[in-house]
């Protein structure tokens, strides 16, 4: 297989089964952290062009927290959280007891407190997803950036524009207010080509 | 009544007096305004990558790459009556919006791209009269076919007009 588009119903659906499995870990690893219920939804596995990314998460101008994580060993990419302001706030005032005004001026303390949750919930991710494949995936330190989702986006865009014209998100939602698409957060799992092609082996199935 | 003319990511295009370019959120990648003042037209590219020759046959979309869309941004001012040798520059992006990052097809990627940009409009010679780069923030950018004026917005350091 060499391009995405050709991605068949099963094989979709195995995609979105494992990022079922993988932020479904995520965010219990969350909720225990925080001691307080994490809503998730079902994900959604999107293969877009770049053009097309943000504007499938509210807009390139939204203000998020982003964090970024790469992926390698057997399976190399991207994990990306994108968290909204509000709940950042209220990690930060949950974790560390200090009262932010505004995710803006995070100081080193919180953004160390955010990398760490971004550490655990990708470390639990991953994990889920090793262990159905039996492949090895290590992840690199979380880096942080407070900013425009666009600008955010643009490097997980840019990693993935050197490969190919399109880019595969597996997208998962999570503590969405209802009827409000503007507070959500987001796990993104950005795989290689490559590597979905070993997942996709590993589960038995060709591609 | 002026239009707004939204240029997406690796993407280009070009207006009239009075409408206004933009392009959302340039992080890592470079906006490139090329302005004819003559007949108030302007011209917008967003990239996002240095150059077509590094790339893999798989991912040659022309307005990605800095070489390949400023040269196509020319052609498509000529075509609308656009004089090359009037042309002046301003570019604005090529921050680094992740500190850490150690993978090496992407580091540094927003100084490389700023300078590739800077190289092709070298060997194009359209001088560069304004430049808002590097850093670490994302920048949204207007481009007023008016006046050539770029403006800068970032979500929590401000507004600039170069």
């Amino acid at each position: 297989m060499k391009n995405l588009d050709d991605l068949n119903d099963i094989q979709l659906d195995v995609l979105r089964e494992i990022g079922n499995i993988g932020s479904g870990n995520a965010a219990s690893a969350l909720s225990t952290m925080l001691d307080r219920p994490v809503d998730i939804s079902v994900p959604k596995v999107m293969v877009l062009d770049y053009n097309t990314v943000t504007e499938s998460l509210g807009g390139p101008e939204e203000l998020l927290v982003g964090l970024l994580l790469s992926l390698s060993g057997d399976v190399t990419g991207m994990i990306m959280f994108l968290l909204h302001k509000d709940f950042a706030h209220m990690m930060i005032n949950t974790l560390t007891g200090m009262d932010l005004e505004n995710v803006g001026d995070l100081d080193e303390f919180s953004s160390s407190a955010i990398r760490e949750v971004g550490n655990i919930m990708a470390a639990s991710y991953v994990n889920a997803i090793a262990s159905l494949t039996g492949l090895n995936i290590n992840i690199s330190p979380p880096d942080l950036c407070v900013d425009m989702v666009g600008a955010i986006l643009s490097v997980p865009a840019i990693y993935f524009a050197n490969i190919g014209d399109k880019i595969i998100f597996i997208q998962d939602e999570f503590d969405k207010k209802a009827n409000d698409n503007k507070t959500s957060s987001h796990i993104l799992m950005i795989p290689e080509m490559d590597s979905l092609a070993k997942i996709m082996t590993n589960l038995g199935l060709e591609l | 009544m002026s239009r707004t003319i939204t240029v997406g990511i690796s993407d280009l295009n070009i207006a009239q007096a009075p409408d206004v370019l933009v392009t959302y959120a340039l992080g890592s990648c470079v906006g490139i305004c090329l302005y004819d003042a003559n007949i108030k037209l302007a011209g917008l590219a967003h990239i996002m990558l240095p150059s077509v020759s590094q790339a893999p046959s798989s991912a040659h979309q022309p307005f990605k790459f800095a070489d390949t869309a400023i040269e196509l941004l020319i052609r498509k001012m000529e075509a609308a009556g656009g004089r090359r040798v009037l042309l002046k520059a301003k570019i604005a992006g090529g921050a680094q919006m992740f500190s850490g990052l150690s993978n090496s097809s992407i580091a540094n990627i927003g100084q490389r791209n700023t300078q590739a940009v800077k190289m092709e409009l070298m060997r194009q010679r359209i001088p560069i009269i304004a430049e808002d780069t590097g850093k670490d923030y994302g920048r949204t950018l207007f481009l007023t076919a008016d006046d050539g004026m770029m403006r800068i917005k970032s979500a929590s350091k401000g507004e600039w007009v170069w």
